[in-house]
């Protein structure tokens, strides 16, 4: 079973019903036995950084202990941002530290937020983006973004006057900025994608 | 690059989509969730719904019709009208919406921009202005609340720049002048707005030929057009307005 941290975090609920559209088992949960016993766990993510990373708690360690030890973990949105060491949004807030990098401000001299549908270019090698081809919209709403300093992580790209980190997989730990679960029929592509490999580990 | 976007708006009350010419004279336009679904196949980029009774019973009534277009939609809705707390708001969200915009209650307490941006961040933050043509200034607009019955003193640029410096991620701007009537968006209204601030601005009130979507963004400034009359009552489908949009040089996601 597919789990989505329940952690008191604006929508999380659409990501849970993306899911149970492409009839893939899911439940939302903040009990430390269900997500210990997960196939794969989601980290969504509609909230400040500061605000989702108190409200995670204690969780984030247990978060990081499974991701480390090998259990598929998608992070969206801030709970993408959350997978790398730390973030200025309102102060500074440290993140879990599973992937190198740190979230900053995006560069001004454009509109602000990030927000709407941008191209991304999908890697092939990148497991999320599997039967999607060359390059798909995606469905962005953030003013924060990923600086990635660690070299063991694969990046997809969007162009937004820079190369902005899109998406991210580092082994079995993957995250996307934008929001799959709105992105349309191509982002419930990226979530089957998902559910494919967490079935893969069997459980 | 970042596309511009097509947002139909779905004005509900009880419990149906309508569509009135400034405000009034409402027609009834469909079924929330059916509108929805149907847009959202067509192409809509986003969905904005308003409660546009907002009474603690319609309260109720929006909640559930979130949750059931979030069961069904697969791309980013704002939901709006008589919210007033962030409590509201954090329901909302948690019940599937991306966004929830705030009119009357920002201008009452603007501090609520504040709290919800650092609740939920800005992006989740639309600030919604109805905004009517001033009688005594010459190209100044007056901030009109609850629904647009009710005029304040409040110039509508000025209060658009101190949403977005209080924490809105993004301008709902609706000219009450223009609203319904098909006859173009106010384009002076939504450049002067966009170029004051550095957030998205949807111009919305107005739109009746796919021309007027274009000039909305470009000369507008405009980040996105939202849209109700000519969607719902199937002058135009969203993929003409894409491919009229695209062909004229502008990005869209088609």
């Amino acid at each position: 079973m597919l789990v989505v941290i329940d952690y008191n975090v604006g929508n999380v609920k659409s990501v849970c019903n993306a899911f149970e559209h492409l009839s893939c088992p899911v439940e939302l949960s903040c009990d430390r036995k269900k997500i210990e016993a997960a196939s794969a766990l989601v980290l969504p993510g509609v909230a400040a950084f500061g605000f989702a990373v108190n409200a995670l708690g204690s969780l984030g360690s247990v978060i990081k202990d499974l991701a480390l030890s090998g259990k598929p973990l998608l992070g969206i949105c801030v709970g993408f941002q959350m997978l790398f060491d730390k973030s200025c949004e309102f102060g500074i807030h440290n993140g879990l530290g599973l992937v190198s990098g740190d979230v900053v401000p995006i560069p001004p001299g454009r509109v602000i937020p990030h927000m709407g549908w941008n191209k991304v270019v999908l890697p092939s090698d990148m497991a999320l983006f599997d039967g999607l081809g060359g390059e798909k919209h995606f469905y962005f709403a953030h003013s924060f973004c990923a600086k990635v300093t660690d070299k063991t992580a694969k990046i997809a790209y969007t162009d937004y006057g820079f190369q902005l980190p899109a998406s991210i997989q580092k082994g079995n730990i993957y995250g996307t900025q934008f929001h799959p679960e709105k992105s349309g029929q191509q982002g419930l592509q990226v979530l089957r994608n998902f559910a494919r490999i967490a079935n893969g580990r069997g459980d | 690059m970042l596309t511009r976007r097509i947002i139909p708006c779905l004005d509900v009350k009880d419990g149906r989509v309508v569509k009135g010419v400034h405000f009034l004279n409402l027609r009834d336009a469909g079924d929330p969730v059916e509108l929805g679904a149907r847009y959202s196949d067509d192409g809509a980029d986003e969905l904005v719904f308003l409660d546009i009774t907002a009474t603690i019973r319609s309260r109720k009534t929006i909640v559930e019709l979130v949750r059931k277009v979030a069961e069904n939609v697969f791309i980013p809705f704002t939901v709006g009208g008589g919210i007033n707390s962030i409590e509201q708001m954090d329901e909302l969200l948690r019940s599937g919406a991306e966004k929830c915009s705030v009119n009357t209650a920002a201008v009452k307490n603007p501090d609520i921009l504040t709290k919800a941006a650092q609740r939920f961040g800005n992006q989740c933050v639309v600030l919604a202005i109805d905004a009517r043509r001033s009688k005594t200034r010459a190209g100044h607009w007056q901030v009109t609340v609850k629904a647009g019955t009710e005029a304040t003193d409040i110039d509508a640029v000025e209060w658009a720049a101190e949403g977005a410096k209080r924490g809105a991620g993004e301008i709902l701007l609706t000219s009450m002048d223009a609203d319904g009537t098909q006859k173009g968006y106010d384009i002076e209204l939504t450049r002067a707005v966009a170029d004051a601030v550095g957030i998205p601005v949807i111009a919305s009130g107005g739109a009746g030929t796919l021309e007027h979507l274009y000039e909305a963004v470009v000369e507008g400034h405009a980040e996105a057009v939202l849209m109700a009359s000519i969607t719902h009552f199937e002058s135009y489908t969203i993929t003409q307005m894409k491919e009229y949009l695209r062909d004229r040089g502008i990005a869209v996601n088609l």
